[in-house]
């Protein structure tokens, strides 16, 4: 490092860009967070204030655990984000492993045609899936949002993969070959432990829009058994629109959990996005 | 499969093993359902029986004056929420990188992780979180304003159809500027340091050494960043949905193709739902982002110049 690539005025300069959008960035979920714990007079009062003993009141949390059971819907949201991003992990490593290692007849289109759900969105066919999920009597099952987020998260999965299992040396795979080990041992003991910086960076691009999603778990699965946080806290807002109390505690509940899970895993997700793009 | 030498290539069983459960999910989840999507908006459905009536759809879709006032209008919006995130989530989040990749930056970690927190929150968090920031009600925007001597700024943006869009499109940015952030750094750490190095010995620093060394060595991440902004803004619904409401208010203003799909397909309040209709909406959908992605594909990645080091 050369010693012309800082300087003082400069620095501090960056600080305060990021500073201030690091203030952008949380300021809407610190005002929600502190008024949820405030008194109805308090939380109209003086927004920005921070409850005090005078203005602490707990009564909004006491009204939403009393009515809705959000203790389940985190339940269903977690099964459903876990056990998607399993199969998409194990699928889309499976796939990609015999796209980048085999050379057979077709590889280029299967490689294409596994590449095409990259620019066409699911979405669009909600239709059919709605219809299938009917015939099936999938409606209203976690296994219905489970198979849809799979297939929504393979194609990228697949494709970011594929691009890293190239770079692993054969050499390496060959050694294991002479060694007498099933391309399937090959597969799971070699090259896995390999990817594991790749597997990563697809983790966060696959869970957050499955975590977050409102489409899939409106129209496949609304049953009050099957709700998942997002549509949760999006219905249990709707009943408490003048209730602030209720509202700001609700919203609360829905980011703490998400915050706290980000925040312990928040350095193995930036290394993996990281490490991810830069190979 | 087939090599010309059976005895010493026999049928390599685990490539279809390892492909198996992929190509299934994908082809019975995905593949179908958007084939059948395509087929659906070439039919009519008459007294519960699905007639075939070609292109009818779309003609009504686009012309009929009872649809195309719609889709036009949503169109026009989706284009216009598209332009607002490119125009101002990528140079921010760019900038963001710019400024986390500087050389022995302090607190670097915490910024990162901060900056990236909204990306993490859930539509329904984000459209609640500032519809009540910016109700005219409750009064923290105002009050924030009236702290700078702005009050007379304010105005319920969210319920303006002047306003409402452009509004919801930088909530959008405000949620998602951690994505272009998060990839531009990671382009910019790989950047190897003899190339700035040589860059500061031909007296290239600062700025200049941004503008000139750098940008160019992180379009084609910032290409990827563009066609991703672009496929997400043209499916986008929920942020839409919680905030205004699945009519998409004030007066439609804030209506883009998602939501209007939904409304066509499943029905609102008076209107019924259509089915055909719906996959009509959903193929014309399909078909733009197809038409984003050629023109991405052919017409500016194959000029992004590839630097290998």
């Amino acid at each position: 490092m050369s010693q012309a690539r800082t300087s003082i005025p400069r620095s501090v300069a960056a600080h305060a860009v990021l500073l201030t959008y690091t203030v952008i960035a949380l300021f809407p979920v610190f005002v929600i967070v502190i008024n949820s714990m405030k008194s109805r007079r308090a939380i109209f009062g003086h927004p920005l204030a921070l409850p005090s003993t005078k203005t602490f009141d707990l009564i909004g949390f006491r009204t939403v655990l009393q009515q809705g059971d959000f203790l389940l819907y985190f339940q269903n949201s977690l099964i459903v984000t876990v056990v998607s991003l399993f199969f998409v992990l194990l699928f889309g490593a499976m796939a990609a492993f015999a796209l980048s290692e085999y050379r057979f007849k077709g590889n280029m289109l299967m490689g294409l045609y596994l590449a095409l759900g990259i620019m066409i969105p699911i979405r669009l066919g909600t239709v059919a899936i709605l219809q299938m999920m009917a015939a099936t009597h999938l409606v209203n099952t976690l296994l219905a949002l489970i198979l849809v987020y799979t297939a929504q998260g393979l194609p990228l999965a697949t494709f970011i993969l594929s691009e890293f299992m190239k770079s692993i040396s054969d050499d390496l795979k060959n050694a294991g070959r002479i060694d007498g080990l099933s391309e399937y041992r090959i597969f799971f003991t070699l090259v896995l432990p390999l990817v594991r910086p790749a597997m990563a960076t697809v983790a966060v691009f696959t869970m957050i829009p499955i975590w977050n999603d409102l489409w899939f778990p409106l129209i496949l699965a609304p049953a009050e058994a099957t709700k998942t946080v997002t549509l949760g806290a999006q219905m249990f807002i709707g009943q408490f629109v003048t209730d602030w109390n209720a509202v700001l505690a609700s919203l609360s509940l829905a980011i703490l959990p998400v915050l706290v899970l980000y925040l312990v895993f928040s350095r193995q997700l930036i290394r993996g996005i990281t490490a991810g793009a830069v190979k | 499969m087939a090599e010309p030498t059976p005895e010493r290539r026999p049928v390599r069983w685990h490539i279809a093993v390892f492909l198996a459960p992929a190509v299934i999910v994908y082809t019975l989840v995905m593949i179908l359902p958007l084939a059948g999507t395509l087929d659906l908006a070439l039919y009519r459905t008459v007294d519960k029986a699905q007639h075939f009536v070609g292109i009818a759809n779309f003609s009504k879709l686009f012309g009929d004056p009872n649809w195309s006032g719609h889709f036009w209008n949503a169109l026009g919006n989706n284009f216009w929420f598209f332009i607002v995130n490119m125009a101002v989530q990528n140079p921010i989040g760019i900038a963001l990188a710019a400024l986390l990749s500087s050389p022995r930056l302090r607190m670097k970690t915490f910024y990162r992780t901060a900056i990236f927190i909204p990306t993490i929150l859930s539509f329904v968090i984000v459209g609640f979180v500032w519809k009540l920031i910016l109700s005219p009600l409750w009064g923290i925007a105002p009050d924030l304003l009236k702290m700078v001597g702005l009050r007379h700024w304010f105005a319920p943006w969210l319920g303006d159809p002047h306003y409402a869009l452009t509004t919801v499109a930088l909530i959008s940015v405000w949620q998602f500027v951690g994505i272009p952030m998060m990839l531009i750094y990671a382009a910019l750490l790989s950047i190897p340091d003899e190339v700035i190095e040589a860059a500061e010995m031909d007296g290239v620093t600062g700025m200049s050494q941004f503008w000139k060394i750098k940008l160019p060595l992180i379009l084609p991440s910032i290409g990827i960043i563009s066609i991703l902004t672009f496929v997400g803004n043209f499916n986008a619904f929920d942020l839409i949905y919680v905030a205004q409401g699945a009519l998409a208010g004030p007066d439609y203003s804030t209506d883009i193709l998602g939501t209007f799909l939904y409304r066509t397909f499943f029905g609102f309040q008076l209107q019924l739902g259509d089915p055909n209709m719906g996959a009509t909406i959903a193929t014309a959908m399909f078909g733009i982002i197809l038409v984003g992605v050629c023109i991405y594909l052919f017409g500016i990645q194959r000029r992004l110049r590839r630097y290998q080091f």
